[in-house]
């Protein structure tokens, strides 16, 4: 390569190699930088190798994703439907409209039910956490909080607390007082802080973690006591919209889902990324882990809900119409995982025979789009959550 | 506070992208048959117990018939 002519300015020791030699002076991010003219052309050509490291990256990744994809395909003999083949049909669902919870004022955004089968825990896009008695529609404590839009709520598995966030980019623990006159906002504890809006929330094992998901694209895991971030889990490329605890027995993992169409499977202890699954065509709104643990369910903004197992590691089973073309916002099982019943942007909720693939049942009756659809712990009633500001309990 | 995505150059989220599917394509699978065929034991065996599935008889369903006490605040 040849020299180019040039005026120098300045003659000395050049900032790269020490040499003395005529000297470039350029500026580099409005940073003056004094090279020789060889070591500006060899800068030059360092920023073309990173030009190529991207796209060399960019093509490295595309073919791992194909391995990956020929890796699962090698064992992806059938699908679920056919293995289901002999099993029985299902009947028509007995399911009805039984309760309708009014009380908030504005869209009804989450709801968790207690572990004592009766109490759930409600919030809001109008600031309002309600915890409510779904026999009797009594609506045991209200709290209203500094912000509007509480995105995540969860109900402490000892029933004495409950945690909430939202576009306050927090999540918040409420102990819950017997005291009927006591103002339960004042009580409340800032856990979780997060760099964007809360989208989701729940309790470990004990009322002394929380785990959550956020718009910043992290998930964390919290002590209640101190505040303090125990684990972060880093990996999605953009919002976290959902997430949700394995089982119990079934160990220390987590499900979450967000907007880059990815579910990936966390190790809770490490914080590694265990799996990850990218089949949906857009946003995952919702993630739901079977009741055995070994799979899990997914519901998009592309209309359909999806069933991945975790051993198989790949999708088996597709949840989908012609006639479905709004999204899935949200999703739980039956006690026995036969049923899946999702929510949808159209207002309806459907019920799939998760085994079958078929859909066995609709359930009309929200005036606007379903939130969140959760079976209560005995799998007695399914809650609904809507943004026509009511909850519903069908069973 | 946790790091967001956002705040990663794009040839920073290639490179985590990269670990993360070298990892993934090494992990252990198994046949789908077989797993499917485990859930479909797994729901069978649960099945009858299912409330929503085989319903429950109106007088040990709480939310049949009547509601019960009701408290006006």
């Amino acid at each position: 390569m040849c020299d180019q002519t040039f005026v120098a300015v300045t003659f000395g020791p050049c900032d790269s190699c020490s040499k003395a030699s005529p000297l470039m002076n350029i500026y580099i991010k409005n940073e003056p930088i004094n090279y020789c003219s060889f070591c500006v052309e060899m800068m030059a050509c360092q920023g073309l190798q990173k030009g190529e490291t991207l796209a060399s990256l960019k093509r490295e990744c595309d073919n791992l994703k194909k391995k990956l994809e020929e890796e699962r395909g090698k064992l992806n003999d059938v699908e679920l439907h056919q293995v289901a083949e002999k099993t029985e049909v299902l009947g028509a669902l007995s399911v009805k409209t039984r309760r309708v919870l009014k009380g908030h004022g504005n869209k009804v955004l989450c709801m968790d039910w207690c572990k004592d089968r009766r109490r759930l825990v409600s919030s809001s896009q109008d600031g309002k956490v309600i915890v409510w008695d779904a026999f009797t529609l009594n609506k045991e404590h209200g709290i209203t909080l500094p912000c509007t839009w509480v995105m995540a709520c969860a109900y402490a598995p000892s029933g004495c607390a409950v945690a909430c966030g939202g576009l306050d980019n927090k999540c918040s623990v409420v102990p819950l007082s017997l005291d009927k006159t006591e103002n339960l906002a004042a009580k409340k504890k800032s856990v979780a802080m997060h760099t964007n809006y809360v989208s989701g929330c729940t309790f470990t094992n004990s009322d002394m973690q929380l785990l959550t998901c956020s718009g910043d694209g992290t998930c964390a895991l919290w002590d209640v006591e101190s505040g303090q971030l125990l684990q972060s889990f880093h990996g999605h490329t953009a919002d976290v919209l959902s997430l949700d605890l394995a089982p119990s027995e079934t160990g220390n993992t987590f499900v979450s889902g967000g907007c880059d169409k990815k579910a990936n499977v966390w190790d809770m202890r490490s914080g590694q990324n265990i799996q990850s699954f990218e089949s949906h065509e857009s946003d995952i709104n919702c993630v739901k882990y079977y009741p055995s643990g070994d799979a899990f369910a997914s519901a998009s903004d592309d209309a359909t809900c999806r069933f991945y197992d975790l051993r198989a590691d790949r999708e088996v089973a597709v949840y989908q119409k012609d006639s479905i073309i709004f999204g899935a916002s949200t999703v739980d099982f039956s006690l026995s995982g036969r049923l899946l019943f999702a929510g949808y942007n159209d207002y309806t909720i459907n019920a799939w025979d998760v085994l079958k693939g078929t859909r066995v049942s609709v359930l009309f009756g929200h005036e606007n789009r379903i939130s969140r659809v959760r079976v209560s712990p005995d799998g007695t009633a399914l809650c609904s959550a809507s943004w026509d500001n009511t909850l519903r309990i069908w069973a | 506070v946790p790091v967001m995505a956002r705040d990663m150059s794009d040839k920073e989220i290639l490179k985590m992208e990269l670990e993360q599917l070298k990892k993934e394509v090494n992990t252990p699978r198994t046949p789908v048959s077989a797993n499917c065929a485990d859930t479909i034991t797994f729901v069978e065996g649960m099945l009858p117990n299912d409330p929503l599935i085989k319903g429950v008889p109106d007088d040990k369903n709480p939310y049949k018939g009547d509601k019960g006490g009701c408290i006006i605040t």
